[in-house]
């Protein structure tokens, strides 16, 4: 019946991250995808790619698509046309949530996501890749492997103290950060982080600005943000999306010169406030 | 003897074992070893009260690991605790034999009295414990599986599953009441003689029952307390709080559910299955809606997510049940429906959450 | 001076028009006597000359005919020697109390013994019943014309058809004319004429009265002739078509009339829960209090008037109730659906045990006004007054809490705070305001439905525990959120059962909606209208 229960490979152990097939490059393809709610498009012939090992900004007003894009790459909605492929071989549109986060996508929620009643510890545990076919749910100990992945881990997200503490109790940029380091723990390929520095103090934006700059080279990172400072420490590449589609793409730097660009998002407060 | 860790730390969980182990060696002994006369006896009706209570309390303590944990209110447990014990009475009412009012060897009475020629095909092998014993679990399990592999996969969640968990018991009831089911109808199953050959009316067997009723309630406890002392208890938590976070971090969400869902069933099953021999009648009366949301009370009184509150919260509310409906019987559904209000506005982590934050405030 | 001779052409009218309606005939003085002349041969006369002298009154057409004939039929014709005059006894007594049989006018009790009873045979009587249908055939009366009819086809007898024909001849009421022609279709089922009978047959083809059908079976199976059996086969063939239409229209009406109480069960629920998203567990036992209510305005008010009244104390009654419910409890526990489930669900009980002590656990039975007992004809249908009444009070309801939700301030501020709370708050909503008189209005409706409910069923203090699953899975199969949603799935669900219910019998036609809606569910866990877009998400 199941995956989760006859799964030959369910062996508990640290599974390496599935091999993604990127060899030109292209780590995410969206190739012509539409999708609509009750006749309205929310995507609209879409067309994106991000490099492997690539920190991309994606930016664009309220209802530009940013969201509804991450829920098709992470299996959540389905398009009505176009094509979703992770490297050269793997159709995302052919799978669900569970398993395109197992195939090496992870994903950031706007809203911190963590789950409160748990420690920090048990909640990187919680994500640690392969831990989650039944034989290694089994289980109420660590091994030593798996204990050294944590604390890499908590290292990165600067955690290490709040280790043992509750995550409900977290700042809440603490929270981000743990998010961010959850997903770490799945060891992805791509992460998809949606408003990382939403009401995070100025310190707390450096940290984290840092933090994903770390990543990308191991990992592509897609982010989207509001703050165009946040947004001009971090990317050299920006997209901005409008009314579902591709605005344009390129530097900030030129971006923000860009009439098109100026009128509907940057300067264009008058036409959308 | 060592303790494994995630048992040591259960500092509340062992006080229950131990109380546990006290009655299931104290209440045997003040039945059958103190005299008839003296104060401390225990009558049968006394022993086999409390073991009723003890049965509730594992139909508690699997509510509370899907709902508690997992977050799923299951507004029909009762289903799956009354299934149980249809299964055991199936096999009672097989060994009553020739010993019934028409003394069909073969035929419960209630089918001679409809005229039944034949056993239905699903009578068989009832005969045999062992089958029915196996069946008191695979019956509800069977149907907690189904029903859980297609409300989880469509993703009905939330109140909707409480609703139709609600329509499924209340479905259960209305076909149960019907003769032709062949489950004897309004009446149930009744009249029982033995069970392997030991009259359930005996004092001894009575105390087997109690004590395996006490036995089956620690087993139940250990199971669900191991459980969510895994990475799978982390899981559920995670599944209770955020369904698609935990989708997103890669777990097969729905495979989760169905397969604690059935193991919950399994679980009231088998608690039903000890609770009829011991009140001697199951009828469909016992699907009804009001007793699963009653067992949901006694969780909730206890302190859900807890496992041990489960336990207190069945034994605590059947006792005032028993004492109210004697003692003031208008006042008991005023007593049950304040303390559905209170609970839930004032103590939502029950009794334990309240003591628990006791500790913490002293410490 | 024309105004004059108006008034008194007025006047004349007037008088003219009151004779006539008092009876008071004057012409029919001089008949008296005549008449009375011919009842006193009755006493000597054989059965052969009593015939004579019954056709001989039958001829004079007078207008206590029917009452004499009636008399001599029962026996009840008596020759008063004294007097030399034929009397009506009125009972049985030794101290028998008479009329005269003439003039009709009382005549106090007198002796039995000074009575000579008018014996009639049999034969003697045929011939009075067909005369008397005669008479009721030439009736002014149209009812009685109708009865003369009906009469006759009870005991179609050939040989009394031919005041049927003549009648059909001059007949100008259109349903008298159809039950003419269908009654003599019936005498000719006896005729020697074998083409006559197969001509009959075919024209009572599709007729449903049961006397028609027992004569067409008889014929089909009995006949002597091949045609006329198969004329009556076809006939009735077109009968049983027509039965069936009948049936299907039966069972929809049936399957309506028990949508209308799932809609009204439902609708008030859809209020708080589709819009408001709270579950109300209580929602049974606030239609038990509107049903309570009926029954105790009944004990103020005559029955005719108590329902009229009962409906908007009921839903005052309940939507107090249900203010109180919100206020006091549920707003405490917005975003805990759960929680809000099991303290309705307390509240429940506790309404239906304070109502079990206050008034009794015994059910009380509320009484139907006049106005909505017995039945009424629907073309061929019959249907019973009160469940038409209540698929008409369902559609006004709807109506009411359609235009209430469209049309208002409030119900603009209710659509508001369901699509976005914060958003409708922003703009100057008071949210608790409008939550509190939502849950009001929910339960206000559920106390009407209770009224309704009331005439339909015992009421007692479980009433609202059996409507309780049924009005969630109406609610939640026509997609939350969805006032049409919920009167589709309200209808469909009501038809469906009834359709079931010849082949599977009640409880199983339930259980068999029950696990169909239950899968349902998990195929459209939003219903069969749900809601769209980012609302619906939240």
């Amino acid at each position: 019946m199941s995956e989760l229960i006859f799964e030959p490979e369910a062996a508990g152990m640290h599974t390496p991250v599935a091999p993604v097939d990127a060899t030109h490059g292209i780590l995410l393809y969206l190739e012509g995808v539409t999708v609509s709610f009750d006749g309205f498009k929310a995507i609209d012939n879409l067309s994106l790619y991000i490099g492997d090992g690539e920190l991309r900004c994606i930016i664009g007003p309220n209802g530009a698509g940013k969201t509804t894009m991450m829920d098709i790459i992470t299996g959540k909605t389905k398009p009505d046309a176009g094509r979703v492929f992770f490297g050269q071989t793997i159709d995302l549109l052919k799978l669900d949530e569970p398993a395109i986060a197992r195939i090496g996508i992870g994903r950031k929620f706007q809203k911190p996501t963590v789950i409160e009643p748990l420690t920090v510890l048990e909640n990187l545990e919680l994500a640690m890749s392969g831990a989650k076919r039944l034989r290694g749910l089994m289980t109420t100990r660590m091994s030593g492997e798996e204990r050294d992945r944590i604390s890499a881990v908590l290292d990165q997200v600067g955690l290490n103290e709040q280790a043992q503490r509750l995550a409900g109790v977290l700042a809440h940029g603490q929270k981000q950060w743990l998010e961010i380091g959850m997903l770490l723990m799945q060891e992805p390929r791509l992460l998809l982080v949606d408003e990382p520095v939403a009401g995070m103090t100025p310190a707390e934006m450096e940290r984290t600005a840092e933090l994903l700059k770390s990543l990308a080279g191991n990992h592509s990172v897609v982010v989207v943000e509001h703050d165009m400072g946040f947004v001009r420490s971090i990317a050299d590449q920006v997209t901005v999306l409008h009314q579902g589609r591709v605005l344009a793409e390129g530097r900030l730097d030129e971006l923000q010169v860009d009439p098109l660009v100026i009128e509907v998002y940057l300067g264009g407060e008058d036409a959308h406030h | 003897m060592r303790f494994p860790r995630w048992l040591l730390s259960d500092r509340t969980g062992l006080v229950l074992l131990a109380v546990l182990m006290i009655i299931g060696i104290g209440v045997p002994a003040l039945n059958l070893l103190v005299p008839p006369d003296h104060p401390l006896h225990l009558t049968a009706y006394t022993v086999t009260l409390l073991g009723k209570y003890l049965c509730y309390a594992l139909l508690a303590v699997s509510i509370d690991l899907v709902w508690g944990y997992m977050g799923i209110l299951s507004l029909g447990h009762a289903a799956f605790f009354t299934l149980g014990g249809y299964c055991f009475g199936m096999y009672m009412m097989r060994q009553i034999g020739t010993r019934g009012v028409y003394g069909d060897p073969v035929l419960p009475d209630f089918m001679v009295f409809l005229n039944w020629k034949d056993l239905p095909w699903y009578w068989h092998s009832f005969d045999m414990f062992w089958f029915a014993a196996l069946m008191v679990m695979v019956v509800p399990g069977l149907l907690a599986f189904i029903f859980g592999w297609f409300a989880f996969r469509s993703r009905v969640s939330g109140v909707y599953l409480s609703i139709i968990t609600q329509a499924l018991t209340y479905a259960l009831m209305l076909a149960f009441f019907r003769n032709e089911m062949g489950f004897g109808g309004n009446n149930g199953l009744t009249d029982f003689k033995d069970i392997l050959g030991y009259s359930i009316h005996a004092d001894e067997t009575r105390i087997v029952l109690f004590v395996l009723s006490a036995l089956a309630l620690a087993g139940g406890y250990l199971a669900c307390r191991w459980l969510v002392s895994t990475r799978m208890g982390r899981v559920l938590v995670a599944i209770r709080d955020s369904e698609d976070r935990t989708r997103f971090l890669g777990y097969r969400v729905e495979q989760v559910k169905t397969l604690v869902f059935t193991f919950s069933a399994m679980l009231a099953g088998v608690a039903g299955a000890l609770y009829v021999p011991q009140v001697g009648i199951i009828n469909p009366g016992e699907f009804a809606p009001l007793n699963s949301i009653e067992a949901v009370i006694w969780v909730a009184v206890g302190g859900r997510g807890t496992l041990v509150g489960a336990v207190v919260g069945a034994v605590l509310v059947n006792y005032s049940k028993s004492w109210l409906t004697a003692a003031l019987p208008e006042v008991w559904l005023f007593a049950l429906g304040g303390l559905f209000v209170a609970v839930t506005l004032l103590l939502p982590y029950g009794l334990i959450g309240l003591l628990r934050r006791r500790r913490e405030t002293a410490s | 001076m024309p105004s004059r001779t108006l008034i008194r052409a007025g006047f004349l009218t007037f008088a003219l028009t009151l004779q006539v309606l008092l009876g008071v005939v004057p012409a029919h003085a001089a008949d008296d006597a005549a008449v009375q002349a011919t009842l006193v041969q009755l006493r000597d006369a054989d059965f052969d000359g009593k015939a004579e002298l019954v056709e001989t009154l039958a001829a004079s057409n007078h207008p206590r005919l029917a009452p004499i004939l009636k008399a001599l039929y029962d026996s009840r014709l008596y020759y008063q020697e004294e007097n030399n005059r034929t009397v009506i006894g009125l009972n049985d007594a030794a101290e028998i109390t008479i009329e005269d049989a003439v003039t009709g006018a009382a005549l106090g009790a007198v002796s039995k013994r000074s009575l000579d009873r008018i014996t009639a045979n049999n034969r003697l009587r045929s011939l009075i019943e067909n005369r008397l249908a005669s008479l009721g055939l030439a009736s002014a009366d149209s009812q009685q014309r109708k009865a003369a009819v009906e009469a006759f086809m009870r005991n179609p007898d050939p040989s009394g058809a031919a005041p049927l024909r003549e009648r059909l001849a001059v007949e100008t009421d259109g349903g008298i004319k159809e039950s003419l022609t269908l009654a003599l279709a019936l005498a000719d089922l006896a005729s020697d004429d074998a083409t006559v009978r197969a001509t009959a047959a075919t024209a009572l083809g599709g007729q449903m009265q049961t006397e028609i059908r027992g004569r067409l079976t008889r014929v089909a199976a009995d006949d002597s002739d091949a045609n006329v059996r198969e004329a009556a086969k076809s006939a009735l063939s077109r009968t049983e078509f027509r039965l069936q239409l009948l049936g299907w229209a039966e069972t929809l009406f049936f399957g309506l009339s028990l949508g209308s109480v799932l809609i009204l069960a439902a609708i008030g629920l859809a209020v708080t829960f589709g819009v408001m998203g709270v579950i109300n567990m209580a929602h049974g036992e606030l239609m038990m209090l509107g049903a309570y209510t009926t029954w105790l305005t009944q004990q103020w008010l005559p029955v005719n008037w108590s329902l009229p009244v009962a409906v908007p104390l009921a839903f005052l009654v309940t939507a107090l109730v249900g203010i109180a419910i919100e206020r006091g409890i549920i707003r405490f526990l917005y975003g805990r659906p759960l929680e809000t489930l099991l303290a309705t669900f307390g509240v429940s009980l506790i309404l239906q045990q304070a109502v079990r002590s206050i008034f009794s656990p015994l059910n009380r039975s509320v009484a139907a006004p006049d106005w909505m007992s017995g039945t009424i004809l629907l073309g061929p249908l019959e249907v019973t007054l009160n469940r038409l009444v209540i698929v008409g009070f369902c559609i006004a309801v709807f109506a009411l809490l359609w235009l209430a939700l469209q049309r208002t301030r409030l119900g603009l501020e209710v659509r508001a705070v369901a699509q976005n709370r914060a958003m409708a708050r922003a703009m100057g909503v008071r949210s608790a305001r409008v939550d509190a008189l939502t849950f009001g209005l929910g339960s206000g409706i559920a106390g009407v439905a209770g009224v309704a409910l009331s005439q339909l069923t015992n009421v007692g203090p479980n009433l609202g525990q059996s409507y309780i699953v049924d009005s969630f899975m109406v609610v939640v199969f026509g997609g939350v959120g969805n006032l049409w949603g919920t009167m589709v799935a309200g209808l469909s669900l009501g038809v469906a059962n009834k359709l079931l219910e010849p082949w599977t019998g009640a409880v199983l036609a339930k259980i068999v909606v029950l696990v169909f809606l239950i899968l349902f569910i998990q195929k459209r866990p939003r219903g069969l209208f749900p809601q769209r877009g980012r609302a619906a998400e939240v």
